[in-house]
């Protein structure tokens, strides 16, 4: 699944996976979902001991999981995360792909039932290239980070963060941590007034848990 | 316990048929001292347990990989079948370099009870009446097969297997492996199954049954007594199941609606199109291979199949105890073994907080699909038993 912004797997974690790697505890029960190729599954895994398990749509990522020695189920979060009983998880992270999901609100729901907490990240629409890129040139706009055309893009449900605040509000979602990413993958805190965040950040990341 | 013996593997019903080959493997004999009780409560003794092996077994005995065979498989894994001469059914997979890599595992195969390679079943002499079996031998469940494997690794001395790995009713096996022996097994590999045999299942074996049983020949199932055989029953039991194993894409790219040596129809019912002379093979050379009753027995050993009845209906229930990491494997165009069923399994591992994973291979060769060279089954079998071995520190 982790459609926006795909690097080729790189022997370092790619800066936004390395950010969100911090915020798991040595030891966790973690859920990836479109955990992609494995890289941040296989790099808790080894540098964190958690025990760690994925969900992941394309059947050629599964299969690189799978010989990487990492247990990966072949599924669709819009479909398969109602089959996870609740609370097994101590994390629940979905890296880079709630934009790509048909029912992101839907989705959320579920990452906060199955897990204590959970890990979202996402490419934020309403950085200042995005937006300049609409106003401007009145094409739908393809940046370093949203690197398809309107018409194959696999993000289909994109957001600002300040549209992402108002979800977990709105989900009832308690915000434990939230980080603005830039370009270059440095990551700053993201303060309660998030306006500067969304017009300059990248992306962001969120640590959420129930309320 | 396990001896070299040749005629003896040779099933009885085939004996006049064919002379053994210089490999027919071992015979694991358990005399009346140690009877098999099985889940109807019969006993069944003696019992022989005949099985392959390939590969070495390591000095800590812990590269054993146990391969199941499916419905009408045997345990000539990946040699030369002493009656067909045909190479082994899992050839592509079992061997030195290969995805189940035999220089560097242990590799055993046993014919199930009840089959009709040399493993005790209805084909065989029952010793209190010297004649065969017949439908006096005791039905068998999967339970009661994977008893007999656990009683062949018991002799072997392998106290657990790297990994139990088969597809269809070998990986009704497998999971019966983790539900029963949970400490038994490090990693556990079903491929193109399910937890339960389905309705329609039930219906197809059902239909292959009743072919055998109208068989005139089939003689209420003593025909091991009378000199005959009822091959022709048989061999349509075969046919309805061989279409059930492969999928409308498969038949239309391999014969459409080409005829078969002629260039009309003839307007009568010989094999005019080239998918009925290939049924028919297909029927006439299973006779050759394999008993009647048999297959009755196997086939109900599958309909009876459903883990998650012994569990309360709870299939999460069934891997509560399991530690094992498990692999399953579907493939997209299996109407036998969908993969919404293999799913079910991967749901009821992840509820039990079981370690899995579950790859779809993309296929349109339908059920066979796990029998045939499909490099992706081969890529994942190879990684995922090479993690495991890895795991366990095997070189």
């Amino acid at each position: 699944m982790s459609v926006a912004g795909v690097t080729p797997r790189q022997a370092q974690l790619r800066p936004d996976l390395a950010a969100i790697a911090e915020m798991i505890p040595d030891g966790a029960r973690v859920l990836d979902i479109g955990c992609g190729d494995g890289a941040l599954l296989e790099h808790l895994v080894r540098s964190k001991k958690v025990d760690g398990r994925g969900l992941e749509l394309l059947q050629s990522n599964v299969n690189h999981c799978v010989t990487r020695g990492l247990s990966v189920v072949q599924g669709d979060a819009d479909r398969d995360l109602a089959e996870y009983p609740s609370g097994v998880f101590d994390i629940v992270i979905l890296s880079q792909t709630i934009q790509a999901t048909r029912k992101p609100d839907y989705v959320l729901k579920e990452l906060l039932r199955i897990g204590n907490r959970t890990v979202v990240s996402f490419p934020n629409f309403g950085h200042w290239r995005v937006r300049a890129s609409l106003l401007l040139n009145g094409r739908m706009p393809v940046t370093r980070s949203l690197g398809h055309s309107w018409y194959d893009t696999p993000n289909i449900h994109l957001c600002t963060i300040s549209d992402f605040l108002s979800l977990t509000t709105e989900t009832g979602a308690r915000i434990e941590k939230a980080l603005a990413l830039d370009g270059d993958g440095n990551t700053r805190r993201l303060s309660a007034n998030a306006w500067k965040a969304n017009v300059f950040a990248e992306g962001a990341i969120f640590l959420l848990a129930k309320t | 316990m396990a001896e070299e013996v040749s005629e003896k593997l040779i099933p009885r019903f085939l004996r006049p048929l064919k002379a053994p080959t210089e490999n027919a493997g071992h015979a694991l004999q358990l005399g009346p001292e140690q009877p098999l009780v099985l889940d109807s409560g019969k006993k069944i003794t003696p019992l022989t347990i005949a099985y392959m092996t390939y590969g070495a077994l390591n000095a800590d005995r812990s590269n054993a990989v146990l391969v199941t065979h499916a419905l009408t498989g045997d345990q000539f894994v990946a040699s030369t079948h002493p009656v067909t001469g045909k190479p082994g059914w899992w050839n592509f997979a079992v061997g030195p370099g290969k995805a189940i890599n035999t220089d560097r595992y242990f590799v055993i195969c046993a014919n199930v009870l009840g089959g009709c390679m040399g493993t005790t079943g209805p084909g065989e002499i029952d010793p209190a009446t010297s004649k065969p079996y017949g439908l006096s031998f005791p039905l068998v469940t999967i339970r009661d097969i994977v008893r007999t494997q656990a009683l062949l690794l018991d002799s072997l001395g392998i106290e657990q297997l790297l990994c139990v790995v088969g597809g269809s009713m070998g990986g009704m096996q497998a999971l019966q492996w983790a539900a029963s022996y949970p400490e038994r097994v490090h990693t556990v590999m079903p491929i193109a199954t399910g937890a339960r045999h389905s309705a329609q299942n039930i219906a197809f074996h059902e239909v292959g049954r009743q072919a055998i049983m109208a068989d005139p020949d089939w003689r209420g199932g003593e025909y091991g007594t009378q000199k005959v055989s009822p091959a022709k029953g048989l061999a349509v039991a075969r046919m309805a199941a061989h279409v059930t194993y492969l999928s409308e894409a498969a038949l239309q790219r391999k014969f459409g609606r080409e005829l078969q040596d002629r260039d009309a129809v003839s307007f009568g019912f010989d094999a005019d199109f080239q998918i009925e002379s290939y049924l028919r093979h297909q029927g006439m050379t299973f006779v050759d291979r394999f008993d009647a009753n048999s297959y009755l027995y196997m086939t109900r050993a599958m309909d009876y199949f459903d883990l998650a009845a012994d569990y309360g209906g709870v299939l999460a229930e069934a891997f509560r105890d399991a530690k094992a990491r498990f692999c399953l494997v579907s493939f997209t165009s299996d109407w036998l073994f969908p993969t919404v069923e293999n799913k079910r399994v991967a749901h009821a591992l992840n509820a039990s907080g079981a370690s899995v994973s579950f790859v779809e291979i993309e296929s349109d060769r339908g059920h066979d699909a796990f029998l045939l060279d499909e490099p992706e089954l081969h890529e994942v079998m190879s990684g995922f038993l090479g993690s495991a071995a890895a795991s366990k520190g095997i070189k």
